[in-house]
């Protein structure tokens, strides 16, 4: 054996399939798209495509640490549409009061921000204390939340008062020199996960729990109070989606924010996080939402294929996704 | 004397370039029962597994029924009637007693399982065990002595003329021991040629018509057992004195103890143990397995729950969790590697650092001071890892235990608990390691060292706490720490001649 002083430094490994592969992905549906339409890479067109990406990848990413420590969340879809009525019933209780101006829409921001946070520290509650299967605990929050909102919108729809719209609109609408503000919000997240995930110490230990949950507890880690934190983040996250959804249809119905748990889920795995746990991206979670909603962007913007198979392209994109990820496996 | 239905002659075994097993004869004959003893470390288990035909012979012969053979596979040794029960239950536990029974061998009629008549062969198979055990029952609901009858029923279905036991009675109770005994000699009176483990000479004693004891790879007594007392076989069981392999003692350090441990109770592993801990001091833990010598260190870190006073420098202190530990500055180092200590797909760097995150951390991690520690580390306990950043699964168990020696003490405890810290290593690195707990002991760190291998404790220790069945059993001191005193308050065989000293 040789001396162990002078062990090489680490070096960059070649990139395996697991990082790479969600690239050329994305660099493919990108060349396909401009390929199929010229108006493809038109600002207008990238930046509709990131403002609708962004309450998925908004979430995703939260959702990443979640699977990253071996957990999951199948309420996040429902918590979204529940986060939405119930700010859009605040904020039209609060309106005679307060009237139409910026502390009611900061009002509708807390109580969306605070409902998440309640929502996540509920579900973190149940799987860490309790000791309830992630799957179980999230599964039966997602119903309940479902049920809740189509309570509170008596089956219909919920909408905001009409003048607090207009003027609550920018927040989807608007932005900074063209670059509307879920986008901002969203690559802000992005950022902040990133960092979070590969250079703190909650990441490291996401990671560790993900890997070995015995081992981390063995290590020191308090391995149940990190577990909590991913689904209070994850929930905190739905709330900061909410507040940036809410503004562009102005209502919640029954249907609001159906199926985005899948997506989140699905664009996590087509990042290159494990779906076990152990190894998170957080850039490999938003190529995945990209890609995931590249594609839709493409089935409208050509008749190539029709646009109602977008859900069976997307499956197809997942499941090659998983394949690829067991190939590369020495790579994660 | 009928003649042997399974045997050994001149078996030796070499892993790589080293021997473990060195000439070995054993015969196991029909209708007899017999017993083999030794340390850990001795051999039982590869001699087991050899019988078994897990593993193949490097020299020597296996005989079965006389006539020279050699197992391909298990299936093969089990075609042949020779069936090894593990010492960990091999079931499934979800599944009921009759479907563990027929598991991969089910009778079926067409497409379908026969069920009743699956139903009626275990049915009979368990009462030749006199098992009243359902056969509907789900296996998880079942006591440990019906999971080992069960266990001896499924050998029983593959029509096994010589069954293996290893260690059968290390997770029985007193009474379910006592059922199982009675099983035992069922077997042999049926004609059943029957191989038995066990560190309780007792039931040796009780059961074994023939005994074979080994000691450092080879036999050193084999003939009937009806002649050995159980102080023979311990005796015949204690080794020859390592010269070498460990580091020389220094005086016993005096002064107040560090930390006082008062009537420690871990609910259904150990009661009412106390002792006391000084600085610089290494105290040697030893018992037999499943006398609660890991518990009662793990309740004492928090890792399971534990009452009891604990005084760290005469100061009280609860430690309700391993992050609590950690900041009194107790560290614990766990003897299960593989699946409680490092996480084995991750990098060298990660895994030193887990315990210790926060010290390279402010806002995020400091990389740079993590490479720093890792290089400190490999040089400081000569860790052998071929690529740096590949996964710690790659390392040799002796690095990997190393790796794991380094993370315990980068949080710098005072006291730090080792569980087993040689097991599955070979000598060499054995040697470093006992140097590098003594080094800790002598930087003024107080050190427990929990160890099955009494060689280790004996070489080790300059005070051990012997357990037994969840108490302590008693506490040698100097020159009374032999293996023949260990053995006896392990086995609850009473107080060795000078009175067990109270734990100070």
């Amino acid at each position: 054996m040789s001396d162990t002083t002078t062990l090489p430094r680490p070096r960059r490994a070649l990139p395996s399939m697991t990082v790479i592969g969600p690239v050329l992905a994305l660099v493919l549906l990108v060349i396909i798209g401009t390929a199929l339409n010229p108006n493809f890479l038109a600002w207008a067109n990238v930046t509709n495509v990131l403002a609708r990406s962004a309450f998925i990848g908004i979430i995703a990413v939260g959702m990443t640490f979640v699977i990253t420590a071996g957990g999951l969340d199948l309420s996040v879809g429902s918590m979204a549409a529940f986060i939405a009525g119930l700010m859009i019933l605040v904020m039209n209780a609060a309106l005679p009061a307060l009237g139409v101006g910026v502390p009611l829409v900061l009002l509708g921001m807390a109580t969306a921000l605070v409902a998440g946070l309640a929502a996540g520290f509920l579900n973190g509650i149940l799987i860490t204390r309790l000791g309830i299967e992630a799957f179980i605990v999230t599964l039966g929050s997602m119903g309940i939340y479902r049920s809740l909102v189509t309570w509170l919108a008596d089956g219909g729809t919920l909408s905001l008062d009409f003048t607090l719209r207009s003027f609550y609109q920018p927040v989807y609408y608007g932005g900074i020199l063209g670059v509307s503000w879920p986008i901002i919000v969203f690559a802000v997240t992005v950022v902040l996960g990133e960092i979070a995930m590969r250079r703190m110490v909650f990441g490291r230990h996401c990671a560790a729990i993900g890997s070995n949950d015995q081992v981390a507890r063995y290590s020191s880690v308090n391995v149940g109070r990190v577990r909590l934190m991913t689904y209070v983040l994850l929930g905190l996250l739905v709330g900061v989606a909410t507040i940036m959804y809410v503004p562009r249809l102005g209502s919640a119905s029954a249907s609001t924010g159906l199926l985005w748990e899948l997506e989140a889920i699905a664009a996590v795995i087509i990042g290159g996080t494990v779906l076990k746990g152990g190894f998170g991206r957080v850039w490999g979670t938003v190529i995945g939402v990209l890609i995931l909603s590249l594609i839709g962007n493409i089935l409208n913007l050509t008749d190539l294929v029709s646009p109602y198979l977008n859900g069976a392209i997307q499956g197809a994109i997942i499941i090659l996704a998983v394949i690829l990820q067991r190939e590369g496996k020495a790579g994660a | 004397m009928s003649a042997p239905a399974l045997a050994l002659a001149g078996v030796s075994r070499s892993f790589g370039p080293v021997e473990v097993l060195h000439g070995v004869d054993i015969a196991l004959r029909p209708g007899r029962v017999h017993a083999l003893i030794g340390e850990n470390g001795a051999g039982k288990s590869t001699t087991m597994k050899i019988l078994a035909g897990y593993l193949a012979p490097s020299r020597g012969e296996l005989r079965v029924a006389g006539t020279p053979a050699r197992f391909a596979s298990v299936r093969e040794a089990e075609a042949a009637g020779i069936v090894l029960i593990h010492q960990e239950f091999n079931l499934a536990e979800q599944l009921t007693v009759e479907q563990n029974l027929f598991l991969g061998r089910e009778i079926r009629r067409g497409w379908l399982l026969d069920k009743p008549a699956m139903r009626a062969r275990a049915r009979a198979l368990l009462d030749r065990l006199s098992c009243a055990a359902g056969v509907d029952r789900v296996v998880s609901s079942l006591s440990n002595s019906d999971k080992q009858m069960l266990e001896i029923a499924k050998a029983l279905a593959r029509e096994a003329r010589v069954l293996i036991m290893d260690e059968p009675t290390a997770v029985l109770t007193r009474a379910e021991t006592d059922i199982l005994l009675t099983q035992v000699r069922a077997l042999r009176a049926a004609g059943t040629a029957v191989l038995f483990t066990s560190h309780k000479l007792d039931e040796v004693r009780e059961i074994a018509d023939d005994l074979t004891i080994m000691r450092d790879g080879a036999v050193v007594w084999q003939g009937e057992a009806a002649g050995m007392s159980e102080h023979d076989m311990a005796e015949a069981m204690v080794g020859r004195e390592v010269s070498g392999l460990y580091p020389a003692k220094p005086p016993a350090p005096g002064g107040a103890p560090v930390l006082e441990v008062e009537g420690l109770d871990v609910p259904g592993h150990a009661e009412g143990v106390s002792f006391g801990l000084r600085a610089g001091e290494i105290l040697g833990v030893a018992g037999l397995i499943g006398s609660g010598r890991t518990e009662t260190f793990e309740g004492l870190c928090g890792l399971r729950p534990a009452r009891g006073r604990i005084r760290l420098d005469g100061r009280e202190v609860r430690v309700r969790s391993p992050a609590e530990a950690k900041a009194l500055g107790l560290g614990y180092l766990t003897e299960d590697r593989k699946t409680r200590g490092l996480l084995l797909t991750k990098s060298l760097r990660e895994n030193l650092t887990l315990t210790a995150l926060e010290r390279f951390a402010r806002l995020t991690i400091d990389t740079a001071a993590e490479e720093r520690a890792l290089d400190t580390a490999i040089a400081e306990f000569d860790i052998r890892a071929g690529a740096r950043d590949g996964p710690v699964g790659n390392l040799s168990g002796g690095n990997q235990q190393k790796l794991l020696l380094a993370r315990t003490l980068l949080p710098e405890p005072r006291i730090v608990v080792i569980d087993e810290p040689t097991r599955g290593i070979d000598i060499g690195t054995r040697q470093q390691i006992y140097r590098f707990i003594r080094e800790l002991a002598a930087s003024g760190r107080s050190i427990v060292v929990i160890s099955s291998e009494m060689q280790e404790v004996i070489g080790l220790a300059d005070r051990v706490l012997v357990m037994c069945r969840g108490r302590v059993a008693g506490t040698l001191e100097g020159a009374d720490i032999t293996e023949a005193q260990i053995v006896r308050l392990a086995m609850g065989l009473g107080a060795p001649a000078p009175a067990a000293e109270e734990p100070a």
